[in-house]
Parts: C-alpha cells; structure tokens; sequence
C-alpha cells in the first residue's frame, strides 16, 4: 500500500457516516441507535455522524423485520449509498423476523435482499453492541474499498 | 500583480492558511457543541479525514448539463472564498479603493451557489432548503449590507484597509454587532439553520450531493468561517505592531468568535423561518438604520 492508500484507509475508518433506514421495527432499535449519540456514548469521538442523507453516508443502519411497504424502500436506499459502503442489521428483527416471523406482510429477513456485513443481535441491542457493530463496519468497508468490478452505479 | 497580492493569495489568508484554518474552524464548533453537551467530540483531524473520505467515494454519473452546474457550484464557493481572503486586510498594506465591494460580493457567492445547487438537483427538499435560504440571505443580507455601509460610512471609503483597526467612532462598533449578528444566517447555524434542517428536509440543498463535490461544499463552509470570523477580526484588532503577532491576533481572535458562535448555536433551538425573518427585519435592521442615519449624521457635522 502506498501512502495514498494508507491514508484513505485510515480516514474511511475513522469517518463513518451513517445512514439510519426503519423497516417497520418497533422503535426499541431506533432509540438505542439514537441513545448512542447522547453524552453518555459519545459516538462523534468516533467520527461516527449520523447523516440526513443516504448519498452522504457510509453505513447503512438498518432496524425492523423489512415490511412489504419498505422493501423498496430498502433497496433504493442501498442503491443511493455511494460505495464504499457498509450495511449493519441492527437488532434480532433484520437477520430473523424476530417475534414477526411468520407474519404474512414481513418480506424478511434483511438478507434476502441486500448484502449484509455485520449483525449486532439484542431486542434491542445494548448501544455498547452497536457502537462496536459500527466500528467493525467501517473496518470492513476501509478494508473492502471501491469493489473492482461495479456492481451497478449508484442510482440517480 | 505584484508579490504581496500573490502572497496574500496562496499563503496568508488565502489558499495555503485557509483551508487548515476552515478545518480547524470546523473542529472547533463541533468540539464547542460537543463540550457544551459534555461530550469528548471528535478529534482534531475530522474534518481532514472526512474530507480525505469524500474524495474516495464512488459517485453516481449524471450527464447533461446539471451534472456541470452541480459539480461547478462547489468549486465555484471555493475560489471565491479563497478571493475574498486574499482581500482581507490582516496586514494593512495592499488593497484598492473599492475592494470593500468585491469582498462582500464575492461571500455571497456561496450563498447563491448553495441556493442554484437546491433547484438545480431536482429533490424535492433541495428546492425546499433552497427557498429558505433565499429567502432567509434576504432578510440577513440588509442587516449585513447595513453594517458595511456605516463602517464605509464613517470611515468614508470603501477601501478594506481603512476599515481595518478599531475606530473611536460608535458607527464603527455598531457595524461590527451588525455584521455578527448575521454571521449565524450566513453560516446557516442555530437558530438561523432552518436551510439544512436535517430533521425536515434531509440534508435540504446538498440532499443529492455525494463524494468529492459534498467534499468541497464542507470545505467551502470551513472557508466562510474563516472568511467572516476574519473580517470581523480585522475590524477590530489594532493595526501595527510585529506581522507574525498580528497574524497570530487575527487566528486567535477569529477561533474566538468560532466558540462564541458555536456556543449560541449550542445554547439555542432553531427558528422557523418566520421567527428568523423577524429577527432581523424587526430587530436587527432597527439597529442598522440606526447606526447608518448617525453614522451619516456625524459626519454632516463634522
Ligand atoms: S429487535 Fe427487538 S427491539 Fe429491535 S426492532 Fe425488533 S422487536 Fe424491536
């Protein structure tokens, strides 16, 4: 690695934005997610910002089981994240359907539809769990880079 | 062109100055905001990593001639910044008669370029976002246009370097409360935010930006930092002394008022874009024509 990359390796782990998408969770996920910006948690030591914009984030924060009525909403928002870019299930909900499974208006779990790279698990998960689940998250997504081959533009 | 315009251009305050002193500008309000809600906040290199980040970011390929407007209007609020640094009097010598005219109207320029960049991306909450600011530069700008005309006023000239140092006339310390006062709508920080009111509108002009392009419009917001916060330096630091002491004055006071600003910023919740517009068309611009009509009035009768 070059110094070039070295350095935008070091800046994408150290400046993850993320990108907060509610699939039809039942709000437990969500305040734990926002509990993690309070003083208590502090995540902007990290870096970690979280963004009114999917074009603006890195990581994609993901909450809720994936409702018939989000679906596409999942999926355009994972195509307006720019690549490199991450994706974090939050809760039990987006890997199992959690106390929704069986449901017939549930469409999940999360990765039957895009690709996920870290599960923080809990219902809802301790906002300790989240902030690591983030961290790895932007490990990865420094690790990974822009992939070699697109896989699609981003969309408009 | 001789050297010291060049110098001021490319090294102090322009480019090779400004854009660390954007950052650190930046770091400062979040570590104020943060330290105000005892928080650590972030490390002093965030604003450079985010930047470095932005410029390895795959964007989406737009064509036409949008994608150009888009991708110019960054650049465009960059340079100009930049031009309007190299105008600031921090060392009084330099300069021409009128300058004081082209700075104001080269920090508009952002403002305007951040307005086009909400209707030019076509999202719904860019266009909403860029009604607001229009209209919120509006009500700012007279207040901001006011103040400048007393300082020229009682300095009876439009030449930066005359403005520069303090003044024993009041007109002149009037025009500096105007001009701060306008800082926070210019800026778009509380309570004058209601242009990127992330829980409204998204990101409002800005939504559709990514990558390198969202990288120079954080960049452009670190440089009207430094712009404005040193305009008001240089209106009051007292002009002599040592360059390297004076240089040092105009970065302190300047970060001065970075954590001032951020404290109020802090310290307040946004108004709605009613309660912006009468703040300074009830308020502000009260004390504006005010401190022009006496401004001219002293000098009738002197
Ligand atoms: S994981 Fe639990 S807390 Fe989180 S959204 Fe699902 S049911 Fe709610």
């Amino acid at each position: 690695m070059n110094i070039f990359s070295r350095l935008m390796h070091r800046a994408r782990v150290k400046s993850p934005r993320l990108f907060h998408l509610n699939t039809g969770s039942c709000n437990g996920c969500d305040i734990e997610l926002v509990t993690c910006l309070s003083p208590r948690y502090d995540v902007e030591q990290l870096g970690i910002h979280l963004e009114g914009s999917p074009r603006h984030a890195d990581i994609l924060c993901i909450t809720g089981p994936v409702t018939r009525n989000t679906l596409e909403a999942v999926k355009a928002t994972y195509a307006q994240v720019c690549e490199p870019k991450a994706v974090v299930a939050l809760g039990s909900c987006p890997a199992s359907c959690n106390v929704f499974a069986g449901s017939p208006v549930i469409e999940g779990p999360l990765a039957k539809h895009i690709p996920v790279d870290v599960y923080v698990p809990g219902c809802p998960p301790h906002p300790d769990a989240i902030i690591n689940g983030i961290a790895r998250a932007a490990q990865i997504l420094a690790d990974r880079g822009v992939p070699e081959k697109a896989k699609g533009e981003p969309q408009q | 062109m001789n050297a010291m315009a060049l110098i001021r251009l490319f090294l102090f305050p322009g480019l090779l100055f400004a854009i660390p002193a954007g950052w650190f500008f930046v770091w400062g309000e979040h570590k104020a905001v943060a330290r105000m809600q005892r928080r650590i906040g972030p490390p002093l290199l965030q604003p450079f990593y985010d930047f470095v980040k932005l410029l390895g970011k795959r964007t989406p390929s737009r064509h036409g001639i949008e994608a150009d407007l888009l991708r110019l209007y960054p650049v465009l609020s960059v340079l100009s910044l930049i031009a309007a640094l190299a105008l600031l009097p921090v060392f009084p010598t330099g300069g021409f008669s009128g300058d004081g005219i082209l700075f104001v109207a080269l920090l508009e320029m952002p403002s305007i370029c951040f307005i086009l960049a909400g209707f030019t991306s076509g999202s719904i909450y860019g266009q909403i976002g860029s009604i607001r600011e229009a209209v919120l530069s509006v009500a700012s700008n007279l207040v901001f246009l006011l103040a400048i005309v007393t300082i020229a006023v009682t300095e009876s000239t439009f030449r930066m370097t005359d403005f520069a140092g303090p003044s024993l006339n009041p007109g002149h310390w009037i025009g500096v409360l105007g001009i701060l006062l306008c800082i926070p709508a210019k800026l778009r920080l509380n309570p004058f935010s209601t242009s990127n009111a992330e829980q409204e509108i998204y990101s409002g002009p800005l939504t559709e930006y990514a990558g390198a392009a969202l990288g120079m419009w954080e960049l452009a917001h670190g440089l009207e930092w430094v712009a404005l916060t040193g305009f008001v330096a240089t209106l009051i630091l007292p002009v002599g002394g040592p360059w390297w002491l004076h240089a040092v004055l105009f970065v302190a006071v300047s970060f001065l008022q970075v954590l001032l600003l951020s404290g109020i910023s802090a310290a307040t919740a946004r108004f709605t874009l009613q309660r912006s517009i009468q703040f300074y068309w009830r308020w502000a611009v009260v004390l504006a024509v005010l401190a022009m009509s006496s401004a001219i009035y002293m000098r009738f009768r002197l």
